[in-house]
C-alpha cells in the first residue's frame, strides 16, 4: 500500500478512503456541518460502518457519543450494510390507503427480507419510507433509482425479478 | 455577467414575454415534475426533440420541459401552446401522429385527450377540464408555464419586479404593512399571520438576523412545496429576498427534504442564475442591499419541519425541540433573530408586493385570505396538486375538481392536515376550507395533504397507520409524547389483531387527552389527533373491532376468514385468476373456494371481487 490509510474495513476500499478525506478536510472548519459529512461518506460507502462514525467524530473534533446521536436520529442514515438493489416502498398516506402494506408483506414473504433489512444474499435490501411526494402514482415503490408506480401486491415480483 | 437593474429586468421581461404568451411559435410544454419523470416525460420530450427536427419543424415549434403541471395521475403530460390543449398519459409511440396530426394538419389527437369520467367525453382545452377550471393559481401561476430553470422565463413573468419593489421603493415597514393587509398566514399548518411574524423579527435587536425556508414536506400525503420547488424556484427565493429586506436579515437557508432530488437540483441551478445576475449576492439591484441563501439538506426526520428542531438540525445536531419562548423571532438560528416562512407562503409575497395587499386579500374568508395549494391524493379520481380560493368547500375540492370516487364506490372520509390533522365524515363535506371552519370539524388546515379515503378504509386502521408513523418520528425528547404514543399504538394495533378488550376506547381517550395537554412541541400536543377524530365520527368501528372482532371495511387481516360467501359469490373466477398463491379453485359456474392452507392473506381476491363475496 503506498498511502496510508486510517484502518483496514472491509466495506471501504482505498479510493473511498480518499473521498471521505476529502469530504472531512471540505467541513471541517464549518459549524453545523456534521450531517452533511455524514451524508455524503454514506453516499462513498453505501452505509455508515460504526468505526467510521469513530473516525469522522475524532476528525470533527466531535464526541463519539454525538456523532452516533446523530447518525441514530436521522432515518437517512443506516449503519447496517446494503444488498445490491435497495427497494424503497412509500409508507405515505396515499400509498397506504391504496394498498402498499400488502405489496410489503408480498416482497417480505417471496425473498425472506424483512423491513429495515437485507436479504441473506445481499440482493435486496428492503426500506420503508416517507412519503415520496409522488402522491399520484400510489402505491410508488422506488428500486435504486427507479421509480415504479402503481405497484400491487400481485405485479411487484415480475417488477423486481428484473433486478438480479 | 453584469449585475442586472430594474431597467435590465424590465428589458429581459418585454424581450421574453412572446415566449410566456406564446405569441413566437408553437411551444410543446412537457412537464418535468417528479410523477411525470416517472412515468417517462424524458422519453416522451426526446422522441419529440428529435421527431421536430427530422421533420425540421425546429424553427417553428418550441420544446420546453416546465415544472410540476399540478395533474400528476395522468402523465406524462403535456400542454400544446398557443391554443391549450392538454394531452394525458402520452408515450413514445404517440409522438409521431401527435406531430403529423396535430402540430402539421393542426387537428388535435382525440384519443390522447383527457377524458371527463362521468360523461366520458373527450375534453381538448385545459381550462375546460374541470380539474383546472375550479382552480385559482397564485402560488402556481408558473406552474406549466415557464422553464423553471430560465431565469428569463421567471423575469417575464413579472419575476424579481416585487424585489426591485421592495428594495429600491419601500421601507421594510412598507413591505410588513402590506403583507400584513394581505392577511397571509403560514402555509405550513399552524396559520399565523406572516406580517406579524416579520414584524416580531424586523423589531428584534440584532446586526446577524436569518430568513429561513422550510422545504421539509414531511406530512405523508403532501407534495405542494415539492411541486411549488420544481416547477418555480425563483419564486421562492424572491420571496426570501422581500423577507430579508423587511426583517433586516442578511442571510438565508432553504431546509430541503433529501428525499427531494430534483427540487434541490432545481434550486441549486436558480440560486447560481440568481447570484451570477446579481439578484443575489452583495448589492441587489443597485439598493445597497447585500442577502444570500444556500441549501441545507435535511436528513430525514419528520419532527425537523418544527421549527425550533429545523434550526437545530442545521445547527448539526439531533433535531429536537426546545420549549418556547424564546421565539426564534428573538432567539433562532445560531441564537440570532430568525424568521422561518413555508414554500408556498414564500411563494405568495412576490405577487402581494407587486399587485398590492389588498389584491391578495380580495377573495378569501374573514379569516383566512387568499389561496391555498392542496395535494388531492388517495381513493378520488383526479390526483395531484390544485389551489382554490379559501373558502371552497371539501365537497368542490373532491367532487367537482377531484372528479369523484373512483370503481363506483362510497366516499369515506377525508384526512386533511397529516399526521396531527384529523378525519372529515360525509356530513362535513360542505365545510369551507379555511383555518377555523375546519378547526372546528376536528381536523387541521395544516399544510395542504387532503387525503381522500373510500369505504374500503378501515378507519381504526388509519388510526394505527398515523400512529405508527408520529410514534416512529417521536423525537423522544418529552415524556408524554415518547411513551404516550408508544401506549396508544399498541392499543390500536391490539384492537386490529382482534386482540381487543372493553374499555380500550376509553384508555384511548385518557391518553391522548394527558398526550395533548402535556407535551412540549406541536407535534406531540397534536399526536393524537387522529385517534380522536376517528373515535369522534367513526366510534362504531371501533367497538365492530373490539367487541364483534369484525373489520367493517374488511381491511383487518386478522378479523377476516378468507372465506366466500356462496351467496353474494357471482361465480365469475375473478379472484381465482388473479390470486398470486393459486390459492383459489374455481370452475366455470362453480363457487370459488379458498385453500386457506395455499392462503397468503395478501386481500387480492379481496380487491378485485366486485360483489364483496370474500369474507
Amino acid at each position: 500500500m503506498n498511502r496510508s490509510i486510517p484502518f483496514q474495513h472491509p466495506d471501504i476500499t482505498d479510493e473511498m478512503w480518499s473521498s471521505i478525506e476529502q469530504i472531512i478536510q471540505k467541513n471541517r472548519n464549518k459549524p453545523g456541518s456534521i450531517i452533511t459529512v455524514l451524508r455524503e461518506c454514506q453516499q462513498v460507502v453505501g452505509y455508515l460502518p460504526v468505526e467510521l462514525l469513530d473516525y469522522i467524530g475524532k476528525s470533527m473534533n466531535l464526541a463519539p457519543s454525538e456523532v452516533y446521536g446523530i447518525a441514530s436520529f436521522y432515518a437517512l442514515f443506516s449503519m447496517k450494510p446494503k444488498g445490491r438493489h435497495t427497494i424503497k416502498l412509500c409508507l405515505g398516506t396515499a400509498c397506504y390507503v391504496k394498498g402498499i402494506k400488502e405489496v410489503m408483506a408480498r416482497i417480505e414473504s417471496s425473498y425472506g427480507v424483512k423491513e429495515g433489512d437485507t436479504s441473506e444474499d445481499r440482493r435486496f435490501s428492503l426500506e420503508a419510507v416517507r412519503c415520496l411526494g409522488a402522491c399520484g402514482l400510489a402505491p410508488v415503490m422506488v428500486v435504486n433509482e427507479d421509480t415504479h408506480g402503481g405497484v400491487s401486491s400481485d405485479k411487484v415480483i415480475d417488477i423486481l425479478e428484473r433486478y438480479q | 455577467m453584469p449585475k442586472l437593474t430594474v431597467d435590465d429586468l424590465k428589458t429581459i421581461k418585454a424581450k421574453h414575454i412572446p415566449r410566456t404568451e406564446f405569441s413566437d411559435k408553437t411551444y410543446l410544454l412537457i412537464c418535468g415534475g417528479t410523477g411525470c419523470h416517472a412515468t417517462g416525460s424524458i422519453s416522451v420530450k426526446d422522441a419529440l426533440q428529435k421527431a421536430l427536427a427530422e421533420k425540421q419543424l425546429e424553427e417553428k415549434v418550441r420544446v420546453i420541459e416546465t415544472g410540476c403541471n399540478g395533474f400528476c395521475a395522468m402523465g406524462p403530460i403535456m400542454v400544446v401552446q398557443p391554443g391549450n390543449i392538454f394531452y394525458q398519459k402520452l408515450s413514445v409511440d404517440d409522438i409521431d401522429e401527435l406531430i403529423e396530426s396535430h402540430i402539421i394538419g393542426g387537428k388535435p389527437v382525440q384519443r390522447l385527450l383527457y377524458k371527463e369520467p362521468r360523461t366520458k367525453k373527450r375534453i381538448a382545452l385545459q381550462t375546460e377540464i374541470p380539474f383546472f377550471a375550479n382552480q385559482m393559481p397564485r402560488a402556481l401561476r408558473n406552474k406549466g408555464l415557464i422553464d423553471p430553470e430560465s431565469l428569463e422565463d421567471y423575469i417575464a413573468r413579472d419575476g424579481y419586479l416585487g424585489a426591485a419593489k421592495a428594495l429600491l421603493e419601500m421601507s421594510p415597514q412598507q413591505i410588513i404593512e402590506e403583507v400584513k393587509i394581505s392577511g397571509l398566514r403560514g402555509r405550513g399548518g399552524a396559520g399565523f399571520p406572516t406580517g406579524l411574524k416579520w414584524e416580531f423579527a424586523s423589531k428584534s435587536p440584532g446586526d446577524i438576523k436569518y430568513v429561513l425556508c422550510n422545504a421539509d414536506e414531511g406530512d405523508p400525503g403532501a407534495f405542494m412545496d415539492r411541486s411549488i420547488l420544481e416547477a418555480d424556484p425563483h419564486a421562492v427565493l424572491e420571496g426570501m429576498l422581500i423577507a430579508a429586506r423587511a426583517i433586516g436579515a442578511s442571510e438565508g437557508v432553504i431546509y430541503a427534504r433529501t428525499e427531494y432530488p430534483l427540487a434541490i437540483k432545481r434550486l441549486e441551478i436558480a440560486i447560481a442564475q440568481a447570484r451570477e445576475n446579481g439578484l443575489l449576492g452583495k448589492d441587489i439591484l443597485g439598493s445597497g442591499f447585500s442577502f444570500d441563501i444556500s441549501i441545507y439538506q435535511g436528513a430525514g426526520a419528520f419532527v425537523c419541519g418544527e421549527e425550533t428542531a429545523l434550526m437545530r438540525s442545521i445547527e448539526g445536531k439531533r433535531g429536537m425541540p426546545r420549549p418556547r419562548p424564546p421565539f426564534p423571532a428573538q432567539k433562532g438560528l445560531w441564537e440570532k433573530p430568525t424568521v422561518l416562512n413555508n414554500v408556498e407562503t414564500l411563494a405568495n409575497i412576490a405577487q402581494i408586493i407587486v399587485n398590492g395587499g389588498a389584491w391578495y386579500a380580495s377573495v378569501g374568508t374573514e379569516t383566512s385570505k387568499g389561496t391555498k395549494v392542496f395535494a388531492l391524493s388517495g381513493d378520488v379520481n383526479n390526483i395531484g396538486l390544485v389551489e382554490v380560493p379559501m373558502g371552497t368547500t371539501l365537497r368542490t375540492l373532491i367532487f367537482d375538481i377531484g372528479g369523484g370516487i373512483p370503481k363506483k364506490r362510497k366516499f369515506k372520509a377525508v384526512q386533511l392536515g397529516g399526521p396531527s390533522g384529523g378525519c372529515v365524515p360525509e356530513r362535513y363535506l360542505d365545510t369551507p376550507v379555511d383555518y377555523e371552519a375546519i378547526a372546528k370539524v376536528g381536523a387541521i388546515m395544516g399544510s395542504g395533504g387532503v387525503i381522500v379515503m373510500d369505504e374500503k378504509t378501515c378507519m381504526v386502521d388509519m388510526a394505527r397507520f398515523f400512529m405508527e408513523f408520529i410514534q416512529d418520528e417521536s423525537c423522544g425528547k418529552c415524556t408524554p409524547c415518547r411513551e404516550g404514543t408508544r401506549r396508544l399504538l399498541e392499543i390500536l394495533v391490539r384492537i386490529c389483531d382482534g386482540q381487543g378488550q372493553p374499555g380500550d376506547i376509553e384508555a384511548l381517550e385518557e391518553l391522548s387527552q394527558v398526550i395533548r395537554s402535556s407535551s412540549l412541541c406541536g407535534l406531540g400536543q397534536t399526536s393524537p389527533n387522529p385517534v380522536l377524530s376517528t373515535l369522534r365520527y367513526f366510534r362504531d368501528e371501533f367497538e365492530a373491532h373490539i367487541h364483534e372482532k369484525r373489520c367493517p371495511a374488511k381491511r383487518c387481516v386478522a378479523l377476516l376468514k378468507f372465506e366466500i360467501d356462496p351467496e353474494l359469490c357471482a361465480k365469475c373466477g375473478l379472484c381465482a385468476r388473479n390470486c398470486p398463491a393459486d390459492a383459489i379453485q374455481w370452475e366455470k359456474k362453480q363457487v370459488a373456494r379458498i385453500d386457506k392452507e395455499k392462503c397468503i392473506k395478501c386481500l387480492t381476491c379481496y380487491e378485485k371481487c366486485r360483489f364483496g363475496a370474500i369474507q
